[in-house]
């Protein structure tokens, strides 16, 4: 098995769905949650192979448009593996926190595994144009997810997302085209487009095309707004997947195509993209310490997350670069988790996201298992050392310090802001009564009958929670498990350029 | 396998922090249990101190029973650990004062298992932070320590509790997050989080740490000294508001009055010598230079945290948060003896005995003050059962005569916090007037202002609420059980013994205070 069989298996699984009976959906759930399995499977042969993580590996190549030099390409390096190790365990966790989904479940289903396919193609995608295919191919499912599954204002947050999905796609496209044309190898491929320099003043122009296209997607300031409308509109398993991959997805492009292939335009734009990136980290934490609604404070956590990511990019160091892909991955498993504990086990039971509301309700005597993952996936939000975020933020800002010191001092700001949103979020939610009243009170205990067994967190929420927990715990705790596929994969051809231009210091 | 083969202090580390998740993760119902459980592995604990006690050889100032690992490379970190006499000691209050916070919490206590956990996650983190030699391992198990005692704050306190732990939990990240980013830059521009390569690297390097920043992180808009000021003041900032020091003390009365009293222990016991050790271990190390361009700054905010909150602590009302002003005015002393220690001078040769007493001083006062102060605060706890309400000056008198037991601890703990000569109190506060004396005789002569506003303080509570005439809510006051007493009994003991001996714990503190010094010349 390679990686490549992400691909067929998430498409079979898809159109597998359609086969399944209407009335049972036990059948389309246990199906999907198999498929969800073998993808993630297939996302670790590479690993479990042992893949050279410092050599972009062709996996599958197969010309398609010969005539404008456009492949099938797929090739793997260790940043790769990570996004695709990242995307298999979304996969899963969101097929196990999508357990209570009844309406069209098939549908729902089929969908879901159209846009992990778009996911996996764009991580696999060694051929630019192709990786602009998978892009646009995720737009489509994800949209109709959120139109159908969603939640409240969900026409608004699908029509809002889609719309700033397209426009940054048409700023990756034009800068795709540019590059093609202006490199004259004839060919889109990743590693032909990285041997040739291309001009200072085409980087000038292109750069930022490419860069702030692909950043629109993972919730750039000033163009974020789409994120948190997004993110709350949409079913559970969609906001994990939106949070935990789909912001990655334009965070790896903006990596693969913007810095890699252009870095004197990145160090040309570092300065002034590096300042929004700050800007969005410490805007995201402020805005999320104002909000409302759980889901909408979270959103707007995940911009302040993905400026961490951002930021290590544009430092174009070494530290900041691994830190950039860790805080991917980091931010996929915490952030899911975040939206899944927010959406499934609180919104779901509760029918409400609003602070003041669920204050009352004294969740942490009804849902203690919840309460007890929400505020260890808080912590890990908030950066604390152990887990998969702080390991993910320091490498960050080692590298910011490097590159903009005054950035670095900015995002300082941001963390002690996102400290402070999240102390207040998991205090309002569940622990807004003291363990002094540790006998239910009299309403509660009626609560609790009313809700019945609804209450009771399941077992496929339980094994969820659990295991994305693990997994933050794990890469925190011994970040090497990563590391050791990143940094070498920082040696590779492919940043060459970069090499030559004096970044990845 | 022969003793020295043993991780021992990974296993101090580990000893709590597997009963913690143990007992966190079980089924224990309310009750004693919980709390026996708790005891047993704080006795675990100090069991493998004492083995500690007995491999470590207090001729020798470096690291000892040293564990060095690679761990996250491309951060340069390292699992590294040792300890010398000052972390050798500080493990061991740290396990006094946990063991005697569990013993005096309140057997009934609701969600037992819960709270027993965090008490022992806690010490996990107190553990690997005194032990931890490289800034990235230190800082994990530094920001272990600050989650629980958010926790026991939070569901366990006062009627205000929720400001409280909100108010502690943000003072101390807003300080961890400053220490982390001044340490990020350290690491940018020197490749390394090891604290004595750190106090090493600004030796060879013309200009020192400061100089190095400039080369390194490139900030044209700022001079050296300025680059090296600003870094160091990050770094500073996050001990300052451990400790506190002023004026970043503001979150501490309230949070020491809203705790529940055996956690308000730990806090002021153990937590805050947190913030005293990393002055001693990581500012004063690696940035002598910068403490002793801004001395007579931090002699005023050491001053200031020594006679405000004596003053302080002289209007209030409230017991625990008069207690918490003494905390932060004792823990000044031990704050000025640091700044003072920077000292440089031409002829700095002729200050190494100076030196070396006010830094031995303000080792000898963390533990001393850990085990009073935390005595202290345990019988206002007790007294707070009894009453069922917080604690008002004035609205009791003449216990005495009800509990001459307890009034008899009382005293014996108050003058001890004093500094009565006889008692553990004395020495550090005596080694510490010594040194300052002679290193900046000025600002020693303010510093007993503080020595005698808090003898007033002191001596009044004394006076009001045990001696005297009966009255208020102290005619059911009942004196101290035989559990109570035997619980006592270790801590008085400690005391009195180092009072009258305290070669006893000042034999495990010189070579470390003699080679601290030898660091710090320039």
């Amino acid at each position: 098995m390679t990686p490549t069989w992400t691909l067929v298996i998430c498409l079979l699984g898809a159109i597998l769905q359609q086969f399944m009976p209407r009335t049972e959906p036990k059948f389309a759930r246990a199906t999907a949650l198999l498929t969800a399995f073998l993808s993630l499977a297939a996302a670790f042969s590479g690993v479990v192979n042992g893949m050279d993580p410092g050599v972009f590996t062709t996996l599958t190549r197969a010309p398609w448009v010969p005539g404008l030099g456009i492949e099938f390409h797929l090739a793997a390096d260790g940043i790769t593996h990570c996004m695709l190790v990242l995307t298999g365990i979304a996969a899963v966790a969101g097929v196990l926190f999508s357990w209570n989904v009844e309406h069209r479940v098939r549908d729902f289903f089929s969908l879901y595994f159209l846009l992990l396919t778009g996911c996996f193609g764009v991580f696999l995608s060694a051929d630019l144009f192709l990786l602009f295919v998978f892009y646009e191919l995720a737009i489509v499912p994800k949209y109709l997810l959120i139109a159908h599954w969603g939640s409240k204002n969900r026409e608004h947050g699908a029509m809002k997302l889609a719309l700033y999905s397209f426009v940054g796609s048409a700023l990756v496209f034009a800068g795709i085209l540019a590059c093609a044309w202006a490199s004259g190898v004839g060919s889109f491929s990743l590693q032909e487009l990285g041997k040739h320099a291309f001009p200072p003043d085409f980087q000038r122009w292109v750069f930022p095309l490419l860069f702030v296209g692909f950043a629109v997607l993972a919730g750039m300031f000033p163009f974020h707004t789409w994120a948190p409308t997004g993110h709350s509109a949409a079913p559970t398993a969609a906001s994990m997947l939106l949070a935990g991959v789909v912001m990655k997805l334009g965070a790896y492009g903006a990596l693969r195509a913007g810095v890699a292939l252009m870095p004197q335009g990145a160090a040309m734009w570092q300065m002034p993209l590096g300042m929004l990136a700050a800007i969005g980290i410490v805007h995201g934490a402020w805005v999320a310490l104002t909000q409302r609604d759980i889901k909408y404070i979270i959103g707007y956590s995940s911009v302040s997350h993905m400026g961490f990511a951002l930021l290590g990019l544009l430092s174009l160091s070494s530290a900041g670069l691994s830190g950039a892909v860790l805080q991917m991955f980091s931010h996929g498993i915490i952030g899911g988790l975040l939206f899944a504990i927010a959406g499934r086990m609180i919104y779901d039971r509760t029918h409400t996201r609003e602070l003041a509301e669920l204050e009352g309700l004294n969740l942490q005597k009804l849902m203690p298992f919840a309460a007890v993952s929400f505020v260890l996936a808080g912590f890990a939000s908030m950066g604390m050392p152990g887990f998969s975020g702080f390991a993910a933020e320091a490498h960050v800002l080692a590298g910011a310090w490097k590159s903009f010191p005054s950035l670095a001092i900015l995002s300082g700001v941001g963390i002690v802001l996102g400290a402070a949103f999240t102390l207040r979020v998991v205090h309002r939610t569940f622990y807004a009564a003291g363990a002094g009243e540790v006998e239910p009170s009299p309403a509660s205990t009626k609560e609790k009958q009313a809700h019945g067994e609804a209450l009771v967190i399941s077992i496929p929420e339980r094994l969820g929670a659990m295991g994305l927990i693990a997994v933050a715990l794990a890469v925190g705790l011994w970040p090497r498990l990563l590391l050791d596929w990143i940094v070498p994969a920082l040696e590779s051809p492919l940043f060459e350029n970069l090499r030559k231009s004096g970044g990845l210091q | 396998m022969n003793a020295s083969s043993i991780p021992w202090l990974t296993l101090l580390t580990a000893i709590p922090l597997v009963g913690g998740i143990l007992i966190l993760g079980s089924h224990l119902p309310d009750g004693q249990r919980p709390r026996r459980f708790g005891l047993l592995f704080h006795a675990l604990s100090l069991g493998v101190l004492a083995l500690i006690f007995t491999q470590f050889d207090p001729a020798v100032g470096s690291m000892q029973m040293v564990e060095r690992w690679p761990w996250i490379p491309s951060l340069g970190t390292e699992y590294h650990l040792g300890i010398d006499g000052l972390g050798l000691l500080m493990l061991a209050l740290s396990c006094i004062v946990l063991m005697a916070a569990t013993a005096f919490s309140r057997r009934d206590i609701p969600s037992g298992r819960i709270y027993h956990g965090l008490l022992l996650l806690l010490q996990a983190g107190l553990h690997g932070a005194f032990t931890a030699q490289n800034f990235i391992h230190w800082f994990f198990y530094y920001e272990l320590s600050l989650i629980p005692a958010y926790f026991l704050v939070k569901l366990w306190g006062g009627p205000k509790r929720g400001v409280a732990a909100r108010t502690f939990f943000l003072y101390t990240m807003a300080g961890s997050a400053a220490m982390l980013l001044g340490f990020l830059a350290t690491y940018a521009a020197t490749g390394s989080f090891d604290f004595a390569e750190l106090a090493q690297r600004g030796k060879g390097f013309d200009g020192g740490l400061a100089a190095i920043y400039n080369v390194r992180l490139g900030l044209p808009e700022l001079s050296t000294r300025a680059l090296g000021l600003l870094i160091f003041f990050a770094i500073f900032l996050g001990f300052a508001v451990k400790i506190p020091v002023w004026p970043f003390q503001s979150w501490l009365p309230l949070t020491y009055s809203e705790a529940p009293a055996p956690v308000a222990m730990v806090l002021t016991g153990a937590l805050s010598k947190l913030g005293v050790y990393g002055l001693l271990r990581i500012v004063l190390p690696i940035f002598p230079e910068q403490v002793w361009q801004t001395q007579d700054l931090l002699l005023c905010l050491a001053l200031a945290s020594i006679v405000f909150s004596a003053v302080a602590a002289l209007a209030q009302t409230d017991v625990r948060r008069m207690l918490g002003h003494l905390s932060i005015s004792h823990l000044g002393y031990c704050v000025l003896a640091v700044v003072c220690a920077s000292r440089i001078t031409p002829l700095d040769g002729n200050w190494e005995v100076e030196k070396q007493a006010a830094l031995t001083g303000a080792m000898l006062q963390m533990f001393n003050h850990g085990v009073i102060a935390a005595l202290l605060f345990g019988l206002a706890g007790w007294m707070e059962e009894r009453v069922g309400k917080p604690l008002e000056m004035g609205s009791m008198g003449g216990l005495r005569q009800k509990a001459p037991v307890f009034a008899g601890i009382m005293g014996l703990a108050v003058f001890a916090s004093m500094g009565l000569p006889g008692l553990s109190g004395f020495v550090g506060e005596f080694l510490i007037f010594k040194g300052v004396f002679a290193l900046v005789p000025w600002a020693a002569c303010l510093a007993t202002l503080g020595l005698l506003g808090v003898a007033l303080f002191l001596l009044n509570y004394l006076r009001t609420t045990w001696h005297g005439a009966l009255s208020g809510d102290s005619t059911r006051f009942a004196d101290l059980t035989v559990r109570e007493r035997a619980w006592v009994t270790p801590m008085v003991a400690l005391i009195l013994l180092l009072g009258v001996h305290p070669q006893l714990a000042l034999k495990w503190l010189n070579a470390a205070a003699v080679l601290l010094t030898e660091r710090i010349a320039i």
